[in-house]
């Protein structure tokens, strides 16, 4: 395929094959797999099934957006660093434009009356979208003790103690890791 | 600076939160509130127009706080600080991703990330509560408020249609009209 194409064609298609990605996906996160699925693997056989479950692992053990995640890994497997820099531009692309027009518009209309009502009803209901995320998040944690003193340590020093959100970041990894680590020790023996 | 510091507060906030979406929010509601520059309230608008608008959330909010701040440039230094990380995290893993996978130390750290994440949004979840339902402080005044009832009346619809998996966008503009008739009804 890439020998027919060309390199440069290679590059085209993998920023415009995520422009689309990124163009048709709202509000990002695992939406984008069903997308992402059809077009790299049905349409353009740049990847397999199984190298999306992949994806999907890695992306979950890796920081950031899913979508950057995966246009990076795709694009660097298709066509190289020019590639993973072509891919990530492309699925990055409709959602700057996107915004840089609706800040304009948000600055425009939002003193307005009726555009301030709508936000204090908006506001609620965001609040129970993230209401769900949490609940969502909490259904697909792995349940044991361990799990849950890390959520209520995490809870208590970020929401009473006032700690810095990265230091609690970082003090979770690592009491993940000591655990899981001690674990691994006694089941050896 | 404030493009250096819109692109390394992005950096960080790029570099720290893992599963993306709303993972993000304790983050940046932290990184926007310790800098003043957007107020939770706006922060919560903004949520709104992400899921309404394509694109992974960490993309936009990045996008639109770098414009609000300084123009074009202003976003285009957040997005790139944003994406950064993963960037250049995903190409090194992309060569050995069958050792990463089966790394202990990976798996050892998502055990301690995933319920951190939790206990981070349900902190979120309190402080920005707070806002939208007591914007005056708590106090037994507060609770008979024609604003307070109403927000907690569309909060209660809203929480039960996302519990039945409506979608977030049918929601939100469902809010929005629940806004618009008891703003001019009630308030």
């Amino acid at each position: 395929m890439a020998s027919k194409t060309g390199k440069g064609g290679v590059l085209l298609s993998l920023f415009l094959t995520f422009l689309k990605i990124g163009a048709f996906t709202f509000g990002g996160g695992y939406a984008m797999i069903p997308l992402i699925q059809k077009e790299t693997v049905e349409n353009r056989k740049w990847i397999t099934d199984e190298d999306v479950l992949e994806i999907i692992a890695i992306a979950e053990s890796t920081p950031g957006p899913i979508a950057i995640n995966s246009a990076t890994f795709i694009g660097v497997r298709v066509g190289g660093l020019a590639g993973a820099v072509c891919a990530t531009l492309g699925v990055v692309l409709p959602s700057f434009v996107c915004i840089l027009i609706v800040s304009r518009l948000l600055d425009a209309f939002q003193h307005l009356k009726p555009v301030q009502y709508a936000f204090f009803g908006i506001r609620a209901g965001v609040l129970a979208l993230i209401l769900k995320a949490f609940w969502s998040m909490y259904k697909k944690c792995p349940k044991g003790l361990v799990s849950y003193v890390i959520a209520a340590g995490a809870f208590v020093l970020a929401a009473i103690l006032r700690v810095n959100v990265l230091i609690v970041i970082l003090c979770c990894a690592a009491a993940g890791l000591v655990t899981s680590l001690i674990r691994a020790g006694r089941a050896e023996k | 600076m404030i493009f250096l510091d819109l692109f390394w507060t992005f950096f960080k906030i790029g570099l720290f939160t893992f599963g993306g979406g709303y993972a993000m929010l304790p983050l940046i509601q932290a990184a926007v509130e310790a800098h003043g520059w957007l107020s939770t309230e706006s922060l919560l608008n903004f949520v709104a127009v992400s899921e309404s608008t394509p694109g992974p959330f960490a993309v936009n909010i990045a996008t639109y706080i770098g414009s609000e701040l300084a123009g074009i440039p202003g976003s285009a230094c957040a997005t790139l600080g944003v994406v950064l990380p993963s960037f250049v995290i995903i190409l090194i893993v992309a060569r050995c991703f069958r050792r990463f996978r089966a790394s202990r130390v990976v798996a050892g750290i998502m055990t301690g990330l995933k319920p951190a994440v939790i206990g981070l949004i349900g902190s979120a979840i309190l402080t920005m509560g707070r806002t939208v339902l007591f914007p005056g402080g708590i106090a037994a005044a507060a609770f008979l408020t024609p604003a307070f009832l109403v927000t907690a009346v569309i909060f209660a619809v809203m929480a039960v249609l996302a519990y039945r998996k409506v979608h977030p966008i049918l929601l939100i503009c469902l809010s929005a009209a629940l806004g618009i008739a008891a703003g001019y009804l009630l308030l």
